[in-house]
């Protein structure tokens, strides 16, 4: 091993070949994704069993009337996932359920099914996430009410007491109750030991409220061709 | 070359300080959220990140770009030339980590593991590796021996490989994102390589230049370096995705991903079994010596956490392992316990020859060795055993299929001790850190007096001496 030139074209076989094998192939088979119904049919409407991953739009289309999924984010829910991002909540909490009889994540009430490659196509930044220091998010928007979440994340004692989790009171406001107009009506209630001075609300930032409709739209509530509830 | 190293090495001391005091805020808030809770630049999501980075480019990169090119510089036997470069890109360099770990801390985070700076740091980043990369390459040129060493193609194959990794990451995760979770595999192949294909062969390849040159002995055999170094090529790109077992990725890749991970085996068993057969008999020098006792826990530990590595990614074990903190515990391992290590003990081989002057106070090396060698064995026992449990109560079912640990809180509360553990653990790696940072500045602004012993440093006597 004395030739600059050969070691270098080993290198750069051997990284090639990966990059080929891990990343390219997966691009191509997954870019040709789109959202879909349950169950997906042929030209003439019948039912296509055959047809599970792809949807060509002429021999195998969706359901006419049904919904296609996933569906991508808007608005203040699209917005929220910046703060999801900024704040790292993705080193403690997954996004993913694993198939049933694989880890707990279906007995723990995680997901009605194992989440599959398609429910991720319409999203601009995965975050799978590898750590579960908390619960799985994955169907999160279905599990608690927008006061559970403020109430969580302004102090996650007042709703889990215990948690390690960080509280993100930097995401509301302490403010003085307006003598003109009186409280607001987005001030979050909270217990009594968690209240402000008297005359005091707290009140939800834009991040602290779009946080939280994020939150509120992470679901994988539907069914695809390529999976069912409890799989 | 004293200038441009000097800059690296004083950069590497500064930023694994602060890494350390980044890491222990963190683990403090880990057990008690409520530490430093109201700071949003502090929250454990960015300080946590701030670690990561400070360690890896921060420290990581930067003692690498010192003790790196030096040893390649030896080993071509040529004049040092174009030191300019070098300085050049140390100045990039850190530039380009201050900007990003700030960026972090700002809010400016990108969402994905190991590539959590700002993509304004980039550019810069992408412009040092490409400056040391060709500095590398020209001293490896113009060399004046025949002979390449074992340590110089692992040293050219990682400075070929970082800069392409970090590229088509950067391309493929934040200019032009690819599809869905094609970007989560893109993130592991990236990630794990950035272990694989950068920290690990540039160790070794130190390693393999500093065990022989210290004890005076050659390298046991020259055929099994060879075997190792290709099979680590071949097998460690592919072990990557083993981070997404039972993710939503396709099966095939996964599939490949665990073979890849078992057959480490190979590469893991040769360069241990070559570094074993280097050192035997000798080791009561290699203790005396502060060169050889890092390297060799260094070496030793990289036998154990790949072994590990190669366990981890099986079906059963993962299922337990994946999602807590033994995963943690593992990283540290790798990191710390094989890599930072190797390169203490590259900065304590390398900076007398530099400076030309030895290390002040042997005993701050003894404290260093201690606290860093005990802290992060006992950080990497906590981490395991602590995320094994985890592990298990996460997934235990009853007979009639419900969780036994039902609220989740439960298992969070058990962990606790164990976090409390690795901040004990991190608090004595940051008294190692200190111990180790007065010794280097002090020898950095020390005057050489007369009488002054000139001859090495050693912990303990020696055969010779005894």
């Amino acid at each position: 091993m004395k030739s600059l030139p050969l070691i270098f074209l080993g290198v750069f076989f051997t990284l090639a070949f990966s990059w080929t094998g891990i990343v390219l192939t997966s691009q191509i088979q997954l870019k040709e994704f789109t959202p879909a119904t349950p169950d997906l049919v042929d030209s003439q409407d019948q039912p296509a069993p055959g047809g599970k991953y792809l949807v060509d739009g002429e021999t195998i289309k969706n359901t006419p009337g049904m919904t296609a999924n996933p569906q991508p984010l808007v608005g203040e829910a699209q917005r929220g996932k910046l703060v999801y991002q900024q704040m790292g909540c993705l080193y403690c909490h997954s996004q993913q359920v694993r198939r049933q009889g694989f880890g707990a994540d279906f007995e723990r009430g995680w997901g009605q099914r194992q989440s599959v490659p398609r429910d991720y196509i319409e999203q601009d930044r995965v975050m799978l996430g590898t750590m579960r220091t908390g619960p799985d998010l994955t169907n999160v928007g279905l599990r608690y009410s927008e006061l559970w979440q403020f109430q969580h994340l302004y102090d996650p004692q007042i709703t889990s007491p215990g948690s390690i989790m960080p509280p993100y009171g930097f995401l509301f406001e302490v403010r003085e109750i307006s003598p003109l107009t009186g409280p607001s009506a987005e001030a979050i209630e909270l217990p009594e030991a968690y209240q402000p001075p008297a005359g005091y609300e707290v009140v939800p930032s834009r991040r602290a409220k779009d946080l939280v409709a994020y939150l509120m739209s992470l679901h994988q509530d539907y069914e695809l061709p390529e999976i069912k509830f409890t799989q | 070359m004293r200038k441009p190293a000097m800059l690296f090495l004083v950069s590497a001391v500064f930023w694994l300080l602060l890494g350390t005091v980044f890491a222990l805020v963190a683990a403090i808030k880990a057990t008690n959220p409520d530490f430093l809770g109201g700071t949003e630049w502090l929250t454990f999501g960015r300080v946590r990140s701030a670690h990561l980075n400070a360690m890896i480019f921060g420290w990581g990169n930067n003692v690498i770009f010192a003790v790196a090119p030096w040893i390649m510089g030896r080993l071509s036997r040529a004049r040092i030339r174009h030191t300019s470069i070098l300085l050049i890109a140390g100045i990039f360099w850190n530039i380009a980590v201050t900007v990003g770990i700030f960026g972090i801390l700002r809010g400016d985070m990108i969402g994905v593991e190991w590539l959590e700076m700002p993509s304004y740091a980039a550019p810069l980043i992408i412009i040092t590796y490409a400056l040391v990369g060709v500095w590398v390459i020209i001293a490896f040129r113009w060399r004046q021996t025949d002979h390449v060493y074992v340590s110089q193609w692992y040293l050219l194959a990682a400075f070929f490989w970082l800069p392409w990794l970090y590229t088509v990451a950067q391309i493929m995760l934040i200019f032009e994102p690819a599809t869905g979770v094609v970007q989560s595999l893109t993130n592991w192949w990236f990630a794990h390589n950035v272990l694989g294909l950068w920290l690990t062969p540039i160790a070794l390849g130190v390693a393999y230049y500093l065990i022989p040159k210290v004890l005076g002995r050659p390298i046991h055999s020259y055929y099994l370096s060879v075997v190792g170094f290709w099979a680590l090529a071949l097998f460690y790109n592919w072990a990557g995705v083993h981070h997404l077992i039972g993710g939503p990725v396709p099966a095939w890749v996964i599939s490949a991903g665990t073979v890849a991970s078992v057959m480490m085996v190979i590469p893991v068993l040769v360069v241990g079994i070559n570094h074993h057969l280097t050192v035997v008999g000798l080791h009561k020098e290699g203790w005396a010596s502060p060169t050889i006792r890092f390297v060799m826990f260094g070496a030793i530990n990289y036998t154990f956490v790949s072994l590990t590595g190669s366990l981890m990614a099986l079906r059963h074990v993962n299922e337990v392992t994946h999602f807590t903190h033994f995963t943690v515990g593992h990283a540290h391992h790798g990191v710390y316990a094989f890599f930072t290590m190797i390169m203490f003990g590259a900065v304590y081989y390398m900076m007398p020859r530099l400076l030309l002057r030895e290390w002040p106070n042997a005993f701050l090396i003894k404290v260093h060795w201690w606290m860093a060698g005990m802290g992060i064995l006992l950080m990497v026992v906590a981490l395991q055993v602590g995320g094994w449990i985890q592990g298990l109560q996460m997934n235990a079912l009853n007979e009639d299929g419900t969780p036994v640990y039902s609220s989740f809180i439960q298992i969070v509360e058990n962990t606790r001790p164990w976090l409390w553990l690795r901040s004990l653990s991190g608090l004595m790696i940051l008294i190692g850190h200190l111990a180790f940072g007065v010794n280097v500045f002090w020898m950095i602004f020390s005057r050489r007096r007369a009488g002054e012993q000139t001859a090495p440093t050693l912990l303990s006597p020696t055969t010779e001496q005894a």
